[in-house]
């Protein structure tokens, strides 16, 4: 352990200002890095289901294009 | 294409009417050829305006001035390089055609450096002695344009064949050929820099040698994959 | 393609196919997510609370555990755009288009990570937020690059012609990064003899470098996680027309 107390932990020396902003900046853009795919994806899902939903009421396949996969 | 494709006469009259033409479409709209030389004039006339009009001030100042507003003045005229081509269609007989695209893009960027690339490069002790350069790094200055524009103008035509077919092209072609362009900038800068503190400038000068010959023979087929993508996939 | 061994070359074949990186990668995410946040719980802690201070840097130096590693990813997401590029132009191949398409915003969060924790560092080092040293300056530009290309990818609607121009935008680019690189570290040594040298690397204690390597290693599976997930949305979103992304919509809708 390199420093005595909880307070020493926080204040770093001194430098705890910089330590503490990089750390959290860090956690932020990890956050992001991580829930950015699965957000899109939920995004996409939900508007895909609806966009079948409406289909399948209308019984028209064309507004969901194709099932062919894209050229 | 067979093995003698290089040695083949109809490739080089080929060339040479691509840039006859260029040329000639070039000095047909004079305005064209003399907006980006007006541009680099007027850039460099801010500086003094802005900074100082110092003799020292500005000596100090000189070669970086002067090659960003080379930089600048390469970018204003990147837009339409390929723009009139495909609109006409120009561009995908080009593509198109038998013959490889490299030798027409080429010397389509040969005739765009010869009414952007060159002149600046004429211009560029005038307009240091202007701003005070010292004597000395005029002529490091003039050679570092002469072999970092071409550079320029590449990297540029890159830029320009990605985003030749796109609304948003100006703004977004300075931000994909602007961060390419800064080792040339350095190279340049440095040479005139070093020669204006009485050091020898060789050193850069040959790098950005080097830089272009590696450009020239490579740069080339990148633009004409960024041509083809327009075409084939359109 | 004769000597390459039979398994490998199925590999290859398979990977052509998105709906296969699909199936395959998604049982993998949650044990890479675990790995990652050991490495990086463990290198965390010990290199904020166990690791001795620097004895020119004191505890500021504590930053290097998240810049070191933010600072490799952000040069190896471009080198990775760059190989999915060539992928995608020599072969073709889908999946390596909707990874580079992936990558970009990745890899610019991680050069933004590096760009500002580097700054942040710098203002108990050098005592400014914002120096023009040779690092933080390619650093910076590595970031134009990176908004470029995520650029060139928003402004052509065409998903297939936007893959092979950032494709060819990410390879120039590859290319120019070590002559930016050697340039920047060029004009520092003119602008600059003297730069303060910011990691003391080979004269680290096994103490202050293993945390480092731990968050190393962390945060490369972190980004690898960051990375498949991003494919596997990107997989869904291309392939949206298909059957299977139908019925796994019809399916999870259940």
């Amino acid at each position: 352990m390199s420093f005595d107390s909880f307070g020493e932990f926080l204040a770093m020396g001194g430098h705890g200002f910089y330590v503490w902003w990089s750390y959290l900046l860090t956690l932020v853009v990890v956050g992001f890095i991580l829930v950015w795919p699965l957000w899109r994806r939920r995004r996409f899902l939900t508007e895909q289901r609806g966009r079948l939903q409406r289909a399948d009421a209308l019984g028209n396949r064309a507004e969901v294009e194709s099932h062919a996969p894209e050229a | 294409m067979t093995p003698s494709a290089g040695s083949d006469p109809s490739l080089w009259v080929l060339f040479r009417g691509q840039l006859r033409r260029d040329l000639k479409l070039a000095f047909g709209q004079p305005s064209e050829l003399a907006n980006p030389l007006a541009f680099f004039v007027v850039v460099i006339t801010l500086f003094p305006l802005g900074v100082s009009p110092e003799p020292g001030v500005l000596a100090g100042m000189a070669p970086g001035v002067l090659w960003i507003a080379a930089l600048l003045a390469t970018l204003l005229g990147l837009e339409a390089l390929f723009r009139r081509d495909r609109d006409d269609g120009t561009l995908e007989q080009m593509v198109l055609r038998a013959q490889p695209l490299y030798l027409p893009v080429v010397a389509r960027m040969l005739a765009h450096w010869m009414v952007t690339g060159a002149p600046l490069t004429l211009l560029a002790p005038l307009l240091g002695g202007m701003l005070n350069l010292a004597p000395e790094a005029r002529l490091p200055l003039m050679l570092g344009l002469a072999l970092g524009t071409p550079v320029l103008v590449l990297l540029g035509g890159v830029g320009a064949a990605l985003t030749v077919g796109l609304r948003t092209g100006g703004v977004l072609l300075a931000l994909l050929v602007l961060p390419l362009f800064v080792p040339v900038l350095i190279l340049g800068v440095s040479a005139a820099e070093l020669a204006s503190s009485g050091l020898d400038p060789t050193g850069p000068l040959l790098w950005l040698a080097a830089g272009a010959s590696f450009a020239i023979t490579t740069v080339p087929f990148a633009i004409a994959a960024a041509l083809r993508i327009g075409v084939e996939t359109g | 393609m004769k000597y390459i061994p039979d398994a490998l070359r199925r590999l290859w074949h398979r990977m052509g196919s998105p709906r296969w990186f699909y199936e395959t990668t998604g049982p993998w995410v949650p044990w890479l997510a675990a790995a990652a946040a050991l490495l990086i719980g463990v290198g965390t802690v010990w290199g904020l609370a166990y690791a001795p201070p620097d004895y020119l840097q004191g505890d500021s130096f504590r930053i290097i555990y998240i810049h070191v590693p933010a600072a490799y990813l952000a040069q190896a997401g471009y080198i990775l755009m760059a190989i999915c590029g060539v992928v995608l132009l020599v072969w073709r191949m889908k999946l390596a288009d909707m990874v580079m398409a992936t990558v970009a915003p990745i890899g610019a969060a991680f050069t933004f990570l590096a760009l500002a924790t580097g700054s942040i560092w710098g203002k108990p080092t050098w005592g400014t937020y914002w120096i023009w040293d040779a690092r933080i300056t390619s650093v910076l530009i590595l970031l134009f690059l990176y908004l470029g290309i995520m650029g060139l990818r928003r402004a052509i609607e065409r998903p297939e012609a936007a893959g092979r121009a950032c494709a060819i935008l990410a390879i120039v680019g590859v290319i120019n990064i070590p002559i930016i690189k050697y340039s920047v570290d060029w004009w520092m040594t003119l602008h600059q003899p003297a730069t303060f040298s910011v990691t003391s690397a080979p004269a680290m204690p096994a103490i202050m470098w293993v945390p480092l390597l731990l968050n190393v290693l962390g945060f490369n599976l972190l980004f690898a996680v960051s990375v498949i997930q991003g494919t596997r949305t990107e997989v869904l979103i291309r392939e949206r027309r298909t059957r299977w992304v139908t019925d796994l919509c019809r399916g999870e809708q259940a």
